[in-house]
């Protein structure tokens, strides 16, 4: 096989590897947008919230001498999800259930603002400079002629393929099994009658926002090792970026989030092989830009309709 | 015994400077079936809103179970058993046929998420019993071969007795049915007449209907409450109602 194969082989690779990670910030996004129509741009902190209780999970189990890298993996996904997930359901309840029933752009801003304090919390208790992420697991392995280029694919990346499919699998079955996924999809529709049936959707909101808050723990702890570095600022661009792939999959769709996240990483992927890395974001902005004015509701996303 | 549901006196609703409803009073006693008629936007609707807590109303008092409800917010009022549904369907229409029904008895599906994820004995009988609760009444309503179809792409008859079947899942004791034949054919609507009368004698609840297909309220009310412009006209048997002076020239116009 040609050397321009493997080439694109790794740049598909390395796009699916950061686009499954976008896409399980976006399913975040387009839960709640799904459910109360409002974007929470404080959902990218979370992200970044799940990467900072990732590494003191880390580093204090390395302090009392734990290294299994089982345990060690176990133990920094279960109490980083805990904590963010805390973390989701508390700004709900802070930041946006006091200013629900009003105008819509009420809690956007109350959004910004809390994106502002969190960002700006982790930066004043953490210091705003880079912190190194134990690496834990490293290594791969290598495809294709030894004397040119050939395909590398690390751990790493393998556990974060295997990560995020599990988590996709265990919210699918959640979503379309459970007796509170059902009354999730109740609430997506039409949440006034999901009340009047006696579902508690206050319960069914907060819900929501302790499952997008989970699964942004998830790709904080995968994307902290995976780059190896943290800092207070890393909720933004990759906020960013998740909405991006919502809109571009359809907001209030879960599978339009994943395929909009792998769309995107994928895009990224490929114009920083071939172009310049520099233009990535330019690409992906652009992509937005794009979807935006001419298929506003995205590939999987459903016209809106008029409520009458 | 006192049999009263519902007692509402006084009901008073002003937007700004419209006097939608005024000074309304009805009384829906168990097992009855109670007709509220009158001319397009004589304020039918503003009342079953201000019922089921939609509005707060401006005056008055709504006593269900000799307990006043006029300040409880909506999924209070409905979790105390009055059900309503709207002039609209409001079904789920992505969600299946089945799943509507079943949505409908969250709160009664005594199960949580834990028992949910391990499938322990007592959520998977929980579940049976909810998916055997709702295959019965797709059975009584004719839908059981749509089960696991899209709600939304049944006939409109059908979505409207698929509604019905969904309040009644709630184990409502007073069903308010906003205007249930609007758009149905004449066959339909006989089947609805049935199902509407099939309700207070089987199932023992009573039901507050508006409706401006005068045959069918002619035909299954108890009583009739006649509302004109906001402000109550009359009361009585369907007979009674028919004869009425007031009502014919509300209705007709002076002559």
């Amino acid at each position: 096989m040609s050397e321009q194969f493997y080439y694109f082989l790794q740049q598909i690779l390395n796009g699916v590897t950061i686009g499954s990670t976008y896409a399980l910030i976006a399913i975040g996004y387009t839960m709640v947008y799904g459910i109360i129509g409002m974007i929470n741009f404080a959902h990218g902190e979370v992200y970044m919230i799940g990467s900072y209780a990732a590494f003191f999970v880390l580093a204090g189990l390395a302090m009392l001498g734990i290294d299994s890298l089982v345990l060690l993996l176990i133990a920094a996904f279960a109490l980083s999800i805990m904590i963010t997930s805390a973390y989701g359901w508390s700004i709900e309840r802070v930041a946006y259930r006091p200013l629900r029933g009003g105008n819509r752009l009420i809690p956007l801003i109350s959004a910004i603002g809390m994106s502002i304090f969190l960002q700006n919390f982790v930066r004043l208790a953490q210091g705003s400079r880079d912190i190194a992420m134990p690496s834990l697991i490293t290594g791969g392995w290598t495809i294709g002629p030894a004397d040119a280029f050939n395909v590398t694919l690390s751990y790493m990346q393998v556990v974060i393929f295997v990560v995020t499919f599990i988590s996709m699998t265990v919210l699918t079955a959640f979503i379309s099994k459970s007796k509170m996924g059902r009354a999730c999809r109740a609430c997506a529709e039409d949440i006034g009658m999901a009340n009047l049936l006696g579902i508690n959707t206050n319960k069914v909101i907060s819900i929501t926002f302790v499952i997008g808050a989970a699964l942004a723990a998830v790709a904080g702890v995968l994307l902290s090792m995976y780059y190896g570095v943290i800092n207070p600022y890393l909720g933004f661009m990759a906020g960013l970026k998740a909405f991006t792939a919502a809109v571009l999959g359809g907001i209030g769709s879960i599978p339009g989030a994943v395929l909009g996240g792998l769309i995107l990483g994928i895009t990224e992927a490929i114009t920083a092989g071939y172009f310049s890395s520099e233009y990535k974001d330019v690409v992906s902005f652009g992509l937005l830009c794009f979807v935006l004015l001419f298929m506003p509701t995205g590939i999987l996303g459903k016209p809106e309709v008029e409520k009458v | 015994m006192d049999n009263k549901l519902l007692e509402v006196s006084g009901l008073t609703m002003r937007f700004g400077g419209l006097l939608a409803v005024n000074n309304v009073a009805l009384e829906v006693n168990e097992q009855e079936i109670i007709s509220v008629i009158g001319p397009n936007g004589a304020g039918k609707t503003t009342v079953f809103n201000c019922l089921t807590g939609f509005y707060k109303p401006t005056a008055g008092q709504v006593i269900y179970r000799g307990e006043p409800v006029q300040q409880l917010p909506g999924h209070v009022i409905s979790r105390k058993g009055m059900v309503r549904t709207f002039q609209h369907v409001r079904l789920f229409k992505d969600m299946t046929v089945v799943e509507n029904l079943l949505v409908a008895q969250h709160r009664h599906l005594n199960t949580n998420f834990l028992s949910g994820l391990f499938k322990t004995k007592s959520f998977k009988k929980a579940e049976a019993e909810g998916i055997e609760r709702a295959a019965n009444w797709l059975e009584r309503i004719g839908l059981a071969e749509f089960a696991n179809r899209q709600a939304g792409n049944l006939a409109y008859g059908q979505q409207r007795r698929l509604e019905i079947a969904r309040c009644m899942m709630t184990q409502p004791s007073l069903l308010m049915l906003d205007e249930p034949a609007a758009g149905l054919n004449p066959a339909e609507t006989d089947e609805l007449d049935e199902l509407i009368v099939e309700l207070r004698d089987q199932h023992k609840i009573s039901i507050l209907l508006i409706e401006h297909d005068m045959k069918l309220v002619m035909g299954i009310s108890d009583r009739i409450y006649v509302v004109n412009q906001g402000c109550p006209l009359a009361n009585g048997t369907p007979k009674e109602i028919q004869s009425n002076p007031d009502v014919i020239k509300a209705y007709l116009g002076e002559f």
